[in-house]
């Protein structure tokens, strides 16, 4: 019994095949991993069948009626649900409302009343056991907690087949174990799962089965157990990358380190955090998520300025109150919310390369120089390996892990003394992972220290000199050069 | 560690969670003890200003304003701007009057029904560019002024018509009460009417929900199934229709038609919305705070007249007073989005 087949899903955007002849089988009551790495073609394959976007080719069929090319309503009237992965939720309206949106566009409800929304919401909320705060607007609640809103949401109807467009990224490992328990009661209740995922480890704690695209094709379809990680992620990229421990070469101890910390603090936030990072020394900084380790990186870079302590910036003591602060220090700060906080969608990648450091190209009178911009694009292009064929195409343009690159390229154009990295290879595949983490290690070689905030434990132990662990707001311990290694990492965390 | 917190609530914090109790969805309240300063003000400047012709004055003034503002509240809600509404509001007075006088005939209220047609025409055009061909809502709706002007001005007239059908110029000098030595007219009721009819629709039926979604996130609205250019067109048109029915509204309470007014005022209107706190960015507003702006910017103007200010002064004024209440706005907006910074889920660290 299939709850979902698409045959032959054909999309070709401006003479580039998005998806060939794509062919996807789900079953009712199976959670079925659908791999692929960025730019591979999944989120265009569930925006046709969502019915946002519509397939050049191809049919669908949903729950053994033949439904050909849907559109949204289509789509949702046949019981197919969508978790976003940016969770298109309303930022405007509460927490209740988002929840029963859905429902109530698909009753196709003239009047509509708040009680029912909260009934509605209460409902759904209850029977996944969740904590939600009904009547707060979503832009108030926090990143995971939208996540949460854009599950209630999806469940709010009566839902034959779910697509989870990447929903753990920012989830802590408690809600991930109540999602598993939402899935596995979907499961049984005979729902079509379909699970996208980068994090190997949760497609094989998550799924069944595992159908993995590679450049809009279907390259392999198989059982779970048919695959090992290591299969997994070859048949994703077409070769084998490796995620063994390899450090950059440091320069001696002797010299002075690129940042030193000490007592730092903010209230109530952290307090009494000291450390130092040498120069072309990597460290990670890690932690659950909520224990400050995001607040430290961004107090460092003035974003959220300390009350107390010291930060000292290749030796010279800094006084950071603001960004321009923590930039003028030779701070470069690549956040975590790549899409909202680090590139500017719109804009052209050339003009986001350069965007934070335009005095070094522009002339004497402050009069932007366009062919250095080009010339300094064209070298971060080609030595990030970004793809695109245009640099004055918008970033928008670019698949997620690109993104990610230009926003590592524009900070790296400063020459920073520090690079603090919040996440920086979150929501990309294993392939721009291992591009970027070569890159971190190339900037480390020339001398700049780098932090790197992270909870992916696999990376944190392929390029870290040295982690240090935060818990509530404080420094709680620290593995040496000769300590690190995925299993301690592990082991410290689930402390 | 909740314990903690709880007691280490100082004063302003408790102040904060009263206001975030009370400040309404839009801060409205914030809006309404502004207008209760600027009300002190004038009890302390000049005591005798302050009586009943005053507020009559000001409902005057306002009620063409609030007319306009209605639809124009709708447009900003959903995320777009619009400033073709006065062009749509004189085309459907003066119109309706120009066929009234060639025709001979004469009406009281079906006037105002067709006016408020005409106007639904009108919308109709910046609901085919905005829905149908997906241009920017202001650059469209520049477009659409111009060419309705143009049209009025070439087509139906030029000429002051000074003398109104009698049933209708009858309307205009009906009055429900008097408050102090200040009329008020008739077509207050329908206009706060409207107002309510508004306010309902937009809390309570799924077009004024979609309309926020749309505003909140068009992507994600369009995801769960709304169908956005539709929800789009009927904006437009019921923008429209209200704008051509406050066309009519200011021909009669004015008691004369000219082409050449209304056109102008456009800004006054749209500081009243944003003010009510229906920011730019779409997504919020609401018919109450649109009252608000209209009151207080209504007010500030006739406290001026009051206070002996010469009319030079007044556009100066009701500048500085766009620019303190939006920039309220603003920034209440942004200290609500650092107010969220808080360590995500700490009970799971602890």
């Amino acid at each position: 019994m299939y709850a979902l087949q698409a045959r032959g899903i054909t999309k070709t955007y401006g003479g580039v095949k998005a998806l060939t002849r794509v062919d996807l089988d789900v079953r009712a009551g199976e959670v079925l991993c659908l791999a692929g790495a960025n730019g591979s073609g999944k989120s265009t394959l569930i925006k046709i069948i969502s019915g946002v976007e519509t397939a050049d080719n191809g049919r669908i069929d949903i729950g053994g009626e033949v439904v050909g090319t849907p559109s949204v309503a289509d789509s949702i009237k046949h019981g197919v649900q969508v978790i976003y992965q940016d969770m298109s939720l309303f930022p405007n309206l509460t927490v209740a409302e988002n929840i029963a949106m859905s429902a109530r566009v698909k009753n196709r409800s003239r009047v509509v009343r708040k009680k029912d929304a909260r009934a509605l919401a209460e409902s759904v909320v209850q029977r996944l056991d969740l904590r939600l705060d009904l009547d707060e607007k979503v832009e108030n609640i926090s990143v995971a907690d939208r996540q949460l809103v854009a599950i209630c949401r999806a469940l709010a109807l009566e839902v034959k087949v779910l697509f989870m467009d990447e929903p753990t990224t920012a989830l802590t490992w408690r809600e991930i174990d109540s999602l598993k328990g939402v899935v596995d009661q979907l499961k049984l209740d005979g729902v079509g799962i379909v699970f996208v995922s980068h994090k190997t480890e949760e497609v094989f704690m998550m799924s069944d089965r595992i159908t993995v695209l590679r450049n809009g094709e279907v390259v392999k379809s198989g059982e779970s157990s048919s695959f090992t990680p290591q299969t997994l992620v070859e048949a994703l990229l077409g070769y084998l990358p490796s995620d063994d421990r390899q450090l950059s070469s440091r320069s001696t101890d002797a010299t002075v380190p690129s940042l030193e910390v000490s007592g730092i603090g903010r209230d109530g936030i952290f307090d009494d955090v000291s450390f130092h990072v040498g120069q072309g020394e990597i460290v990670g900084l890690t932690g659950l998520l909520g224990s400050g380790r995001s607040e430290i990186a961004e107090a460092i870079f003035g974003k959220l300025p300390i009350d107390t302590g010291e930060i000292r910036v290749a030796g010279e003591p800094h006084e950071i109150r603001s960004v321009v602060d923590g930039i003028d220090a030779g701070i470069a700060y690549v956040p975590e919310d790549r899409l909202t906080q680090g590139v500017i969608l719109e804009q052209s990648i050339e003009s986001n390369i350069v965007a934070a450091s335009l005095d070094k190209v522009s002339n004497f009178g402050g009069v932007v120089d366009r062919k250095a911009v080009s010339a300094a694009a064209r070298s971060v292009i080609r030595d990030f390996g970004i793809k695109t064929d245009d640099a004055t195409n918008p970033v928008k343009s670019l698949s997620g892990g690109n993104q990610q690159r230009v926003v590592l390229g524009k900070w790296m154009s400063t020459d920073p003394k520090v690079l603090i990295l919040n996440g920086p290879t979150v929501g990309v595949d294993a392939g721009s992972k291992a591009v970027i983490l070569d890159i971190l290690r190339a900037t480390a070689e020339q001398g700049a220290g780098i932090l790197m905030i992270s909870d992916d434990v696999p990376e944190l132990a392929s390029v870290c000199h040295r982690v240090l662990f935060v818990r509530r707001g404080r420094l709680d311990g620290e593995l040496d050069i000769n300590e690190v290694s995925q299993e301690r990492i592990r082991e410290r965390l689930a402390q | 560690m909740s314990a903690e917190v709880a007691t280490s609530l100082g004063v302003t914090e408790k102040f904060g969670t009263l206001w975030h109790k009370y400040k309404g969805e839009n801060h409205e309240t914030a809006l309404l003890l502004l207008i209760l300063a600027l009300l002190g003000v004038i009890a302390i400047v000049e005591p005798s200003a302050l009586n009943m012709t005053f507020v009559g004055d000001i409902i005057r003034s306002g009620i063409v304003t609030l007319a306009m503002a209605l639809g124009l509240l709708l447009v900003i809600i959903s995320g777009g701007m619009d400033v073709s509404f006065p062009a749509i509001a004189i085309f459907s007075g003066y119109a309706t009057i120009t066929l009234m006088n060639s025709r001979g005939i004469d009406g009281a209220i079906w006037p105002f029904l067709v006016a408020a047609f005409i106007g639904l025409l009108l919308g109709s055009l910046n609901a085919l560019f905005v829905a149908r061909y997906r241009m920017e809502t202001l650059i469209a709706s520049l477009g659409t002024q111009v060419i309705i002007r143009g049209v009025l001005l070439a087509f139906i007239g030029s000429v002051y018509i000074s003398t109104l059908p009698s049933q209708l110029d009858a309307i205009g000098g009906t009055s429900i009460m008097r408050l102090g030595n200040s009329p008020v007219n008739v077509l207050v009721v329908p206009v706060i009417v409207l107002a309510f009819l508004l306010s309902w629709m937009l809390k309570h039926t799924m077009f004024g929900r979609s309309i926020y979604a749309v505003g909140g996130d068009r992507e994600s609205a369009r995801r769960v199934g709304i169908r956005v250019p539709s929800v789009q067109v009927r904006i437009y048109l019921l923008a429209g229709l209200l704008a051509g029915f406050a066309g009519m509204v200011h021909v009669v309470l004015s008691r004369h038609a000219s082409p050449f007014e209304l056109v102008g005022t456009e800004l006054n209107v749209i500081a009243a919305v944003v003010i009510g706190g229906a920011l730019d960015s779409g997504g919020r507003g609401s018919v109450k705070g649109t009252i608000y702006g209209v009151v207080l910017i209504s007010l500030v103007q006739n406290s001026l007249v009051r206070l002996g200010i010469s009319s030079y002064w007044h556009i100066l004024v009701v500048g500085l007073v766009v620019l303190v209440g939006v920039a309220i706005q603003a920034q209440a907006a942004s200290r609500e989005a650092k107010a969220t910074r808080i360590l995500e889920s700490t009970e799971v660290a602890s």
